[in-house]
């Protein structure tokens, strides 16, 4: 686009040595007038382009939140306003007051940090075996990890659920933990085990020769260094476990263990005979926002590991 | 699942991997035993969250499809062969939802790799505010599905949803309180609209990604040989692309094949939309039919086990 302009330009100049002095010579107001209005017109499209890229990806989501403080008559006003004339916080107070809602949050607060810490611990020590350490199968459990990553939720819901139901985990905080690692705990460890086996032996190498056991080389050396790697991972299993809603629906039913996303899906409000969008566009804003803020804090982690992925691609 | 597999699947390809030393037969040494205690030691609890909570309930679906269990008689079922699988394919409902699966599919990831691969040049370029627009990127994909599924359905809204109000400020009176979700014709394509909005972004990221490891000496070499801007796109830009492209279409086919949120939050179980994963949820969860519903449940986990074959040949896991 710009680029092209660009080039036409250059080439138009190189092909035309002489020409282009006999225009230094005399004023080349046209000339240059002309380059410019090709470059501006090259450029204004790549802008405009860019402009719509933005207002594509960010639109919705401003949309949710202008939403989330109009009143519920301007919620009903045609055509829509774009910015809230009287900004009310009435829809928040509905979100914050409902006891379900902040039930909701509170189970999915759990659910999320426990899967968390569980899939780091546990996954911290089988991504190093299954980086470090040389033992038969190997290969094989790599594969499987990597396949448990892809794992679709549908194939195991039924007869997971009548299993559930017989270990009394059906509808409780911990049954849904156990069910969330099975992909939040596969996917820890291939990131890690690929994070741990891109680090230098050497290092670990050092500590051996010093006398420390395979354990101790960990805690002590690969670690510390993997702990960036494994916040990123940690956030990336937490906004999986926070969105997750299939094994929700199946496998929770009443406050105590329903979690947020399936809160706001039936999300009624406190009427019975209108939908309250604002309302719901203000849960949605609390349910995305503590989300955004994580990967916005680690977001230089997330795109520069796509890129270093793609390198050798 | 979340975006760092697959960019992590991609490291792994190249990676330098130890060389496992016993690779026909266990280890001689000592240290070599050891190793391999320790190893399983650390394995262990991985290993049985997967086979206890994934590959059991696995089986266990396997089994259940050929039997004729109902949740409501649960002591009279007997195997009854492959009789689910023949009904399954001699239903309409489970028929309209594989087409509707295979349509969401294909139209998705297919409009998701084309603008995607236009907003990746786009960006690829240097630009003041590049960072700012790489960022915007992230929004769409951090945002739960439910909550895009919310927020397009009150965007589609028929009475006061902001797209019917700029369509019809831009003088298309027409779709005053026209309904693009329930409307059979459009609602198809108004679920394709949110996936291909929540994932574009991660597309266009992986590919910015490939793009950018693609030398610059090949245009400067094709330019001097007089070759176009188009034919530099499908001479170069396209082959070099091609593994970046590949991992990212397999996995997003994957996603795609089972979908179930998107759809569920904003159509429920409305047949014009329902997709497979809804189809067996439904056939499991409320009729109550576990044996017909596994036998669906079994067919969308068969179709995705053989595209995870695909791309576990094509990353080459450990290539020792």
């Amino acid at each position: 686009m710009a680029v092209s302009t660009t080039e036409a330009n250059r080439e138009f100049l190189q092909v035309s040595e002489e020409e282009l002095q006999r225009f230094r010579s005399i004023p080349v107001r046209g000339e240059q007038a002309r380059r410019s209005m090709g470059q501006i017109l090259g450029r204004t499209w790549f802008w405009i382009l860019i402009l719509f890229i933005l207002l594509y990806t960010l639109f919705p989501f401003y949309w949710a939140v202008v939403s989330s403080f109009k009143s519920s008559n301007e919620l009903v006003k045609t055509p829509p306003t774009f910015w809230p004339t009287e900004p009310t916080l009435e829809n928040y107070r509905n979100v914050f007051t409902d006891g379900g809602f902040m039930r909701a949050l509170l189970n999915s607060t759990i659910v999320s940090t426990s899967v968390v810490i569980v899939s780091l611990v546990v996954g911290t020590l089988t991504a190093y075996a299954m980086a470090r350490l040389n033992f038969r199968g190997r290969r094989f459990f790599m594969y499987l990890i990597l396949s448990m990553t892809m794992f679709p939720g549908i194939a195991i819901i039924g007869s997971l659920f009548q299993i559930m139901k017989r270990f009394n985990a059906f509808d409780t905080l911990w049954g849904l933990i156990v069910v969330y690692l099975t992909f939040a705990l596969p996917f820890t460890v291939w990131v890690l085990s690929n994070f741990f086996r891109a680090m230098p032996p050497d290092l670990e190498e050092a500590a051996r020769v010093d006398g420390a056991t395979q354990m101790q080389a960990l805690r002590q050396v690969l670690i510390p260094l993997a702990i960036p790697g494994m916040v990123t991972t940690g956030l990336l299993a937490f906004i999986e476990a926070w969105s997750e809603f299939l094994y929700a629906r199946t496998f929770t039913i009443s406050e105590k263990a329903k979690t947020v996303q399936i809160a706001i899906a039936d999300f009624t409000g406190n009427t019975q005979f209108e939908v309250p969008f604002g309302t719901r566009m203000a849960a949605a804003v609390v349910v995305t926002v503590p989300l955004l803020v994580g990967v916005l804090l680690v977001q230089r982690r997330i795109v520069s590991g796509m890129t270093a992925g793609a390198v050798k691609g | 699942m979340a975006m760092g597999a697959e960019v992590e699947a991609i490291q792994t390809r190249n990676s330098e991997v130890r060389k496992s030393s016993g690779r026909f037969g266990g280890p001689t040494t000592t240290a070599g035993r050891q190793e391999e205690r320790l190893g399983w030691m650390l394995l262990t609890p991985t290993v049985l969250v997967v086979v206890l909570v994934a590959i059991y309930p696995l089986l266990e679906t396997f089994r259940l499809s050929f039997t004729n269990y109902r949740a409501t008689r649960p002591d009279a079922w007997r195997y009854i062969g492959f009789e689910n699988y023949r009904d399954l394919f001699a239903d309409d409902v489970f028929l309209r939802s594989l087409r509707n699966t295979f349509v969401f599919t294909i139209s998705s990831v297919g409009l998701e790799t084309i603008l995607g691969m236009v907003i990746a040049l786009t960006i690829h370029s240097n630009f003041k505010g590049r960072g700012l627009v790489r960022t915007s990127m992230l929004v769409p994909w951090a945002i739960p599905t439910v909550v895009s599924s919310l927020l397009w359905v009150w965007m589609f809204h028929d009475g006061y949803g902001v797209i019917n109000g700029v369509l019809v400020r831009a003088g298309f009176d027409r779709f005053q309180n026209f309904n693009w979700v329930g409307d059979p014709t459009t609602a198809l394509g108004a679920v394709v609209a949110v996936d291909v909005w929540k994932t574009t972004p991660f597309m266009a990221l992986l590919l910015l990604a490939g793009l950018q490891v693609i030398p610059e000496d090949v245009y400067e070499a094709s330019r001097v040989d007089g070759a176009s801007k188009w034919q530099q796109f499908w001479q170069i830009t396209l082959p070099l692309l091609r593994p970046a492209l590949l991992v990212a279409l397999i996995f997003r086919t994957m996603a795609s094949f089972r979908v179930f949120d998107m759809i569920f939050v904003m159509k429920q179980y409305a047949t014009d939309t329902m997709s497979v994963s809804i189809f067996a949820f439904r056939e499991m969860m409320v009729k109550q039919r576990y044996g017909f519903g596994s036998a669906a449940a079994v067919v969308i986990f068969l179709c995705i086990g053989l595209m995870v074959i695909g791309y576990t040949r094509l990353i080459r896991v450990e290539e020792g």
